[in-house]
């Protein structure tokens, strides 16, 4: 895992080693072994590297049949080994053992189709010297990420933005729609961001520059299209867990040991109880623990770690740890969020950094792939709902969705009805499982200022999206299009990004994910849906066909999403103030106005809201973390002054 | 009684409204077709309800008939303080 940036001038003018040098300073937690940078005349490549296979070789960025092709590559092509036995067949020398250079061998055999070949999550850029041709690809699901600008004659690129806005010319202010996107999604839409002019570029996409001329374009996507028909679930079971062994036995190649992840969740126990019989050596684990108990799952991680008899470590958070990271973790999201969940997976990488481990697997990924969310039982509830929409006991059926959710337990039915309700409408919209979610997250526009609303007032989001989806989509059951939203939209957009990638590298830490397998994830969209979701059993053919491997109560447990404390991080209601003085000079009227993002006197009020602990619902969580997190966007990035948080006393 | 409708606008501006758009919430507003109250909205409305005009409110009380609107929520307190007599 590394960090990767470079520049292409369109004028032909000699790249200056200077700005690539100041791109490198910035993506140095990315790789902090070593780095390189390469320069082709108008091209230049930059690299910073944490070494996890070919120790020794692997250093970027690399070159083969003298010079005429470059790259600099962050990321893992799991299938390497296969991949290099085929292209020696074909002919193809090899020097080294690293995965990067089948990368480059690969492009040199099979050109831009070589992603289709690969099994990984990576990014990376080709200088292809032969055809003057600059080539760029981003792994299936966005588990790592790209990012470039244009700004005059120049094309620049970085796995994080912060390297792109080290150059003078790229201008460093905030986009007013990539911003309504975040408050309406939780995330900007690829390829937009939330910072002016500045893109990413698509998971499942490729980049070409040739000839004066920039192409983005698809070479995979999600198809749930076809059904395995006359094949047994049993049958079906095997080739699940047989798919999931050997995903997980690829993420295992490393030349540095690998831990994993434990959640206390069904997908974590999974991917580790796998990891540990594939692997003799002895396995670290790690888990983050809450001192709120409405939040903490150690319960649960001592059954998993139990079963698992691994070498465990965990890190507790309180309320004030979340604050205190929380400037530095937006740092490394580079964008506003609306929960804090990514403050402690921050903690957590640390850790792993701390025990001596570079690589983690998680259990990311089989919520997507086998129907795990909420949001997929809330759309069936729904939907069934809706044939008896005078029924007075189905709208009930929705509390048992959330029983973690206190407030909505004491709903009365009348209330539960407005807030679930299915207008006649929404049963054709394409987004009918998403649009409760997407409408309370809406409501927190309420806080833009007038500029910002008018910025933002000829697009809707939503429709925008629509323009976006699969030809095939309408053709597709309901539980199938939510499935392709959340896999397409949340899990790249969010929690790959800003609670995934982010949080690891913040650490140089690299995850894996064994459940995003492309081969696994295109098996689970052929599964028929009530092999996902039995009645409401989510997951049921995964939990089926993993038995033998997690606790029984781990398989029995009610699903808990992973969340974290939000306004309580950043106020004491007991002593009636914020605990950082960053919180009030950043939510002050003064710094709200000179953002000019946020309306001061609604900011003020919300404040005093939390202050007073008041701020208990959804809504009101997400609009403080949302708009504080803004403004430590535009402080650190726009006005460029670090935010510095005391160190905890320890006493 | 004036000071309810006083008491009553100022919460909602305060809490639900955060100050914005607070002259358009007209008197037979819909709180929830404006998407002001989640879940815990109606909570919040309750425990005000509760705490500031120390009546208490039955769980049969909680439609939105009674709390959907600022007229129906001075009606109910009304209502409810009449009967607290």
């Amino acid at each position: 895992m590394c960090g990767i940036a470079g520049i292409k001038q369109f004028d032909g003018q000699p790249v200056s080693r200077e700005t690539l040098e100041r791109m490198v300073v910035a993506l140095k937690h990315r790789g902090p072994d070593s780095n390189g940078i390469t320069l082709h005349g108008s091209v230049g490549l930059a690299h910073t590297r944490l070494s996890i296979i070919d120790l020794s070789g692997g250093i970027q960025p690399m070159s083969i049949a003298n010079g005429e092709l470059t790259v600099t590559f962050n990321g893992e092509i799991f299938n390497y080994v296969e991949l290099r036995q085929e292209l020696m067949t074909l002919g193809r020398h090899f020097t080294t053992t690293s995965d990067t250079e089948v990368l480059l061998q690969a492009y040199a055999e099979w050109g831009e189709d070589c992603v289709k070949r690969f099994n990984g999550q990576w990014a990376f850029a080709i200088w292809d010297a032969r055809q003057q041709k600059l080539f760029a690809s981003r792994d299936r699901l966005g588990k790592r990420p790209l990012f470039y600008s244009v700004v005059g004659k120049t094309l620049l690129f970085a796995s994080e933005i912060k390297a792109i806005l080290t150059h003078p010319a790229v201008p460093k202010a905030i986009d007013p729609i990539g911003l309504d996107q975040v408050f309406t999604f939780w995330s900007a839409l690829p390829p937009r961001t939330i910072f002016r002019g500045i893109q990413q570029l698509p998971p499942s996409h490729s980049l070409s520059f040739e000839h004066g001329k920039l192409r983005v374009f698809r070479y995979w996507d999600l198809d749930f299209s076809n059904r395995f028909d006359g094949v047994s679930a049993g049958e079906l079971e095997d080739q699940l867990l047989a798919l999931l062994t050997d995903a997980t036995r690829l993420r295992l190649r490393s030349d540095v040991p690998v831990g994993a992840y434990v959640s206390g969740g069904l997908d974590s126990a999974i991917t580790a109880a796998l990891a540990k019989d594939l692997n003799r050596e002895r396995l670290c684990t790690f888990s983050v623990e809450f001192e709120n108990a409405e939040f903490d799952e150690s319960h649960y991680q001592q059954e998993v770690v139990r079963r698992l008899g691994s070498e465990h470590r965990s890190v507790r958070c309180t309320h004030d740890d979340i604050g205190r990271v929380f400037p530095e973790v937006i740092r490394h999201t580079e964008t506003a969020i609306l929960r804090t969940a990514p403050a402690p997976l921050f903690l957590l990488s640390r850790l792993v950094r701390e025990s001596g481990i570079k690589v983690v697997l998680t259990g990311e990924g089989a919520d997507e792939a086998f129907g795990g969310y909420d949001v997929f039982k809330e759309a069936k509830l729904r939907r069934f709902w809706a044939r008896q929409p005078d029924s007075k006991s189905r709208p009930l059926l929705l509390k048992r969705l959330y029983p973690y959710m206190k407030s909505l337990q004491s709903q009365p039915a009348a209330y539960l009805k407005a807030f679930f309700q299915v207008r006649p409408h929404d049963l054709g919209s394409p987004f009918f499982s998403h649009l409760p979610r997407w409408d309370l997250t809406s409501k927190l526009k309420d806080f833009f200022t007038p500029e910002v609303l008018a910025a933002t007032y000829d697009s809707d989001p939503i429709t925008a999206t629509a323009d976006n989806l699969p030809k095939a989509f309408a053709g597709w059951d309901g539980f199938s299009q939510a499935q392709y939203l959340e896999a397409t939209g949340l899990l790249p957009n969010y929690l790959l990004s800003s609670q995934g990638d982010r949080m690891t590298m913040a650490n140089s830490i690299e995850g894996r994910f064994p459940f995003l397998d492309h081969r696994l994830l295109e098996f689970a969209a052929q599964l028929p849906p009530r092999l996902k979701m039995c009645g409401l059993d989510e997951k049921h053919i995964l939990k089926q066909a993993t038995k033998h491997l997690v606790p029984e109560s781990i398989r029995q447990r009610t699903k808990q999403p992973y969340r974290a404390p939000d306004a309580l991080s950043f106020f004491d209601p007991d002593a009636g103030m914020a605990r950082f003085e960053y919180v009030d000079a950043l939510l002050s009227p003064d710094s709200i106005r000179s953002a000019g993002l946020f309306d001061p006197d609604s900011v003020s009020k919300l404040v005093e809201k939390a202050r007073t602990g008041a701020v208990i619902g959804t809504k009101d969580n997400m609009a403080l973390v949302g708009i504080l997190s803004a403004q430590l966007v535009v402080e650190q990035f726009v006005n460029g002054r670090p935010v510095e948080v005391p160190e905890a006393v320890t006493v | 009684m004036p000071t309810i409708e006083a008491d009553v606008r100022q919460f909602v501006e305060d809490n639900f409204l955060f100050g914005r758009k607070g002259a358009e919430l007209k008197g037979d507003e819909s709180m929830l077709d404006q998407g002001l109250i989640d879940s815990t909205g109606v909570l919040e409305l309750v425990s005000f309800i509760e705490d500031k005009f120390k009546v208490s409110v039955a769980d049969d009380d909680l439609v939105p008939d009674n709390l959907d609107s600022i007229n129906r929520l001075i009606a109910f307190i009304e209502l409810k303080l009449e009967e607290a007599k």
